[in-house]
């Protein structure tokens, strides 16, 4: 025997079934997102935009008079979890410590950042590009004139990007 | 040399009208590619096709050179023969139907008396190019997609015919120019409000006698890849897609011709403006467009019905409500709460 409740509950879906009811909301909403402003990006022209504290592309830095900053350290070749970073390192000629040697594998690097972190001089960084690519075998390795160059070439959003975040390291 | 030009000028003329229709068709048909591209493109917040031209405006011309110059594989072990009539044969029938159709009053190829039927008939018609189109290929997702097709549209095109039976009650002809005539007096004289209802059955069977979505359990990319026309490549795909497409317009044109008032503007009869001075293509033109978007806008729109589901709403839900509504309509009539 239906109650009253059921027999309501059964006029309503009725009711809604037979007014199309769902398909109109359904039909309203995509009309709704019709007019609404793309969310595309023109890629090559457009690109999504990225956090100064974005781990991209690895990089070296030097003094603003073209120093290197590493002073062979070795604490982020020690911090690695990935062991990508091999370094060697010899007396330069002004009788500073300086890397011979300053390799990374691209290939084991999982960008998590913790070499920047560990860096007590700020010279290895991750940068925000995220568009590199490699050509041949053995270009995964990224020797410390590669670095050094792809610090160069960011070196000024880099230092803005460290002083922008000044307060917050 | 003059007489037999003279004896030969009809059909010469004949050509020029069917060339006349079909041109624009074909241009319509491909820029509804790219409408529906971009309509849902933009009901999915993307832009859809812009790279090719402004807008992406050559789109459909680069997609036409792309599958003319694709080869057309054919099975080896398909029937050759039907495998290539196929596509012909579902294309063929959608182009035919529009003979009949009044674009204005005085634009239309052949006013025929027996116009609605012709149309029904030649819909029924392109089942037969998807029916052989799926066995001819020999493949078993063919196969399904064609059985799917032809048991969805032979279904669905009871319930669309009853539909219209309730416009040739309330007009008394079977002429789609005098079906139109009928309606004159503007937005309130259209049969789509004494006949709602029927509308209704007829949009929606329509929808799904066309195959398109929600009702594209035939084509069901998701489940049979591409359905009766998997193995099809080339041109033979491209018809097929033509074929769609133009049976989709028709679909929308005879919506508009039996319930919308055809070429007749909607402000007939208003003192502030009647429409008058816009030509009736235009109005008809614009009445289409509209159906073709609420296609387009279903399909963005509304996830596929399952199979048992279709069949249970063309046959337990739409054919009862229209021979349901035929009833109602004659006793409207008998009782003269409508004009006939």
């Amino acid at each position: 025997m239906a109650t009253q409740e059921d027999q309501k509950a059964l006029l309503k879906k009725w009711f809604i079934c037979w007014t199309l009811a769902e398909i109109r909301s359904g039909l309203h909403l995509t009309l709704l997102q019709l007019v609404r402003p793309s969310v595309t990006l023109r890629f090559p022209k457009e690109q999504t935009p990225r956090s100064r504290r974005y781990r991209g592309a690895l990089a070296l830095r030097r003094y603003p008079n073209g120093e290197e900053r590493c002073i062979a350290c070795k604490l982020c070749e020690a911090v690695c979890p990935a062991l990508a970073i091999t370094i060697e390192a010899a007396p330069s000629a002004s009788g500073q410590r300086q890397t011979t040697r300053f390799d990374i594998d691209a290939f084991k690097c999982v960008h998590c950042g913790l070499c920047e972190e560990a860096c007590p001089v700020d010279s290895i960084v991750l940068t925000r590009e995220v568009h590199y690519h490699f050509d041949r075998r053995g270009d995964n390795i990224l020797t410390k004139e590669a670095l050094l160059a792809t610090g160069d070439r960011y070196e000024a959003q880099l230092a803005q990007d460290r002083d922008d975040e000044e307060d917050y390291r | 040399m003059n007489a037999l030009l003279l004896e030969l000028w009809p059909l010469i003329w004949i050509v020029f009208k069917v060339i006349c229709i079909v041109a624009p068709l074909l241009l319509v048909v491909a820029y509804l590619t790219l409408a529906e591209r971009k309509v849902i493109g933009y009901i999915q917040r993307r832009l859809g096709p812009n790279r090719v031209g402004i807008l992406g405006i050559l789109q459909p011309i680069a997609d036409g050179l792309k599958l003319l110059f694709k080869e057309w594989v054919i099975p080896t072990k398909s029937s050759k023969f039907l495998f290539i009539i196929a596509p012909i044969l579902s294309l063929v029938p959608a182009l035919l139907m529009w003979a009949v159709v009044p674009f204005t009053q005085e634009w239309v190829l052949a006013n025929i008396d027996a116009g609605v039927l012709f149309i029904l008939s030649m819909a029924s018609l392109g089942v037969y190019g998807i029916l052989l189109a799926g066995w001819a290929s020999n493949s078993k997702y063919a196969f399904f997609g064609a059985m799917r097709a032809c048991a969805q549209m032979i279904s669905y095109e009871i319930a669309m015919g009853f539909a219209l039976i309730g416009v040739l009650m309330v007009s008394g002809s079977m002429n789609l120019k005098t079906i139109v005539m009928h309606q004159a007096g503007g937005v309130s004289h259209w049969f789509v409000w004494p006949l709602f209802p029927m509308f209704m059955v007829y949009w929606i069977s329509a929808i799904a006698e066309t195959n398109r979505a929600p009702f594209d359990v035939a084509e069901g990319e998701s489940e049979i890849v591409a359905g009766f026309h998997v193995e099809y490549s080339g041109m033979g795909f491209a018809l097929f897609f033509l074929a769609e497409y133009a049976n989709m317009i028709i679909v929308s044109a005879l919506a508009v011709l039996m319930f919308f008032g055809g070429w007749l503007s909607p402000f007939e009869g208003f003192k502030l403006f009647s429409g008058a001075a816009v030509p009736g293509i235009i109005w008809f033109v614009l009445k289409v467009f509209l159906f073709l978007f609420s296609y387009l806008w279903f399909r963005a729109t509304l996830p596929r019905y399952r199979y048992d589901q279709i069949m249970r709403l063309g046959w337990k839900i739409l054919i009862p409500i229209a021979i349901g509504w035929i009833v109602i309509i004659g006793a409207m009539i008998q009782f003269n709460w409508i004009e006939v």
